[in-house]
């Protein structure tokens, strides 16, 4: 197995151990919030999509300009769910509230 | 010609300084990944959820800018205006979306997000093929199956939310062999593709097959099971965005497709505790097919009473302690804001109210915490299964609004009911139960509920939101 897949394996592995924890302990309350937030940083993904859509390819190069649209699309799709989940997440956080003069 | 990208891409790092592609975009790229693992510890608890929120937004500013940055020299002209696009699209979805309509729009930000992996996939594979090291065509071809199943089944899971499509599962003869075999073929096709990277003629078969599994995959799912299928594609998409992650070789990909991938896994593994079923049964269950039993006359017969806005409104007045359970219904019934009145109500005349919420009531984990959170309820009156179940005995009335199985005692009582074992509101310890109800039509499991012929239940029958205006109505008159 090549060295950089096996450090890849690594880090997933961790980052997985990790996320189930961190996660396990988010309160039931916010489960909603919770997934429109890691649904926000899944879109994280943009990053691939704009190395993608930001080349310029050359006319001889086969499929170029198919991947240059899927690559547009891709960025356009991943980036709204970057704004959008953040926003929303916020949104719903901000309801959020203790009774007044509460515990 | 194979190597064009590849010469590009050196290409464009040599435009940019050393130092910033060498040390400063991977150093942007590991505090983003920081930043998000913090965004979910922060997110545990109300107090300090938002803070996790604006940390995510950081690391993803870093991300962006990094990778524009390091990319050096790209072609702004289609990035901004795709960048403009994807903003158009996701402000409108989250600024205007009714909370109601949450579920929906999750479903449709998860169909978004896998089409995006897909198509970086897809993208991936046209400009490298054939010259694909072996294990980064099985994380590709990973990355595109999870992606594209995603994309059809998260549009057929939004057509259902959305009610453009039954909600009933949709069934037929040999379906989980027909679906497996799909699957299977895609799985095949895609095997083989892994062997002969070259062969791209049966690139597109491999994508076909993939988008049909998704939709087939959704078609049994009925409205019940969505909170475990919307976790369950949650995490298909995180775990397709982190398969990216291994394609590109990008860490901070893997680590944040990663955590996305099992908060979509430990939500659905909650949803299936708290229905008692396991995820095969709920993927192949069709659960909820069973639109009738006509059992219930035997257990209703003549045995339900129904009471008046005005004896409901006595019955809480006298009350200490008042339990609502809210369930799917509430949110149809758009009734979470008079739900929160008659709560202001009760505690303006010294009565304790809390909220009992099941895990699955509803149709996306936390669905009605949102609803009710929208409606001002303080989020510390919002309990779970574990804290409000040992209350109900000293509690002097429940009041159901729009929930059935998840208060139907026969999952305690009947091992063969379809719901046996399922963890249910224990609303029948109550001294009394109020249940807000148009009919004694049988819940998403198709079967009769025997609390609604209880000896301490009073059926109120009317839409949820207007027996709530007239239980309010009725009670300031006590």
């Amino acid at each position: 197995m090549d060295q950089e897949f096996t450090s890849d394996l690594f880090v997933f592995l961790l980052a997985t151990l990790l996320g189930l924890e961190v996660i396990r302990r988010v309160s039931p309350l916010l489960h909603t919030p919770l997934m429109s937030l890691t649904n926000a940083i899944s879109a994280i993904s943009v990053v691939g999509a704009i190395v993608i859509a930001g080349q310029d390819y050359p006319p001889e190069q086969p499929y170029g300009r198919l991947a240059k649209v899927l690559g547009v699309a891709a960025v356009a799709l991943a980036f709204s769910n970057v704004v959008g989940g953040y926003l929303i997440t916020d949104r719903m956080l901000k309801m959020f509230r203790k009774r007044k003069g509460g515990p | 010609m194979t190597a064009f990208p590849l010469a590009i891409l050196a290409e464009a790092g040599r435009q940019a300084p050393n130092w910033v592609s060498g040390y400063l975009v991977p150093l942007a790229y590991l505090v983003a990944a920081a930043c998000f693992v913090l965004a979910l510890k922060w997110l545990s608890a109300p107090a300090t959820a938002r803070r996790g929120v604006w940390i995510g937004e950081l690391g993803m500013v870093l991300a962006i800018v990094g990778t524009l940055v390091g990319q050096g020299r790209l072609d702004y002209t289609w990035l901004v205006i795709a960048l403009l696009a994807g903003a158009l699209i996701g402000v409108p979805l989250a600024v205007f979306m009714p909370m109601t309509a949450v579920p929906q729009r999750t479903a449709l930000s998860h169909a978004f997000g896998a089409a995006a992996a897909a198509l970086v996939g897809s993208a991936h594979y046209l400009l490298n093929k054939p010259n694909i090291p072996l294990f980064d065509m099985i994380a590709l071809m990973l990355e595109m199956l999870l992606g594209f199943l995603t994309f059809t089944g998260s549009l057929m899971a939004f057509g259902k939310l959305q009610e453009w499509l039954p909600g009933r599962p949709l069934t037929f003869r040999h379906q989980n062999a027909v679906n497996l075999s799909v699957l299977a073929a895609a799985l095949g096709v895609g095997v083989v593709l892994v062997a002969w990277p070259g062969a791209s003629y049966l690139f597109p078969v491999f994508v076909v097959l993939a988008l049909a599994f998704g939709l087939m995959l959704i078609f049994p799912i009925g409205g019940a099971d969505m909170p475990t299928v919307i976790a369950l594609l949650n995490a298909y998409a995180g775990l397709s965005a982190c398969l990216m992650g291994f394609v590109l070789h990008n860490k901070m990909l893997i680590v944040a497709g990663a955590l996305d991938g099992s908060s979509g896994l430990i939500l659905s593994i909650i949803m299936c505790k708290a229905m008692n079923r396991s995820f095969a049964n709920v993927l192949f269950g069709a659960f909820g097919a069973v639109a009738k039993t006509g059992k219930e006359p035997d257990i209703y017969g003549g045995k339900v009473k129904s009471a008046t806005a005005e004896e409901v409104a006595q019955l809480l007045a006298d009350a200490r302690r008042v339990v609502i359970v809210p369930g799917y219904g509430m949110a149809v019934a758009q009734a979470q804001h008079a739900v929160r009145e008659l709560e202001v109500q009760l505690e303006q005349r010294g009565i304790e109210v809390e909220f009992a919420i099941h895990p699955v009531a509803g149709r996306m984990p936390g669905h009605m915490n949102v609803l009710l959170a929208e409606a001002e309820v303080p989020y510390d009156k919002l309990k779970d299964l574990d804290a409000i179940n040992p209350t109900f005995h000293q509690t002097d009335v429940a009041v159901v609004i729009g929930a059935n199985d998840v208060v139907n005692p026969l999952a305690r009582t009947d091992p063969n009911s379809p719901i046996a074992g399922m963890p249910i509101l224990d609303v029948d310890k109550a001294r009394t139960v109020v249940v807000i109800k148009r009919s004694l039509s049988p819940g998403f499991a198709g079967i009769p509920n025997p609390l609604f012929a209880a000896d301490n239940t009073l059926m109120f029958f009317n839409d949820g939101k207007a027996a709530v205006l007239e239980l309010i109505a009725a009670l300031k008159q006590v």
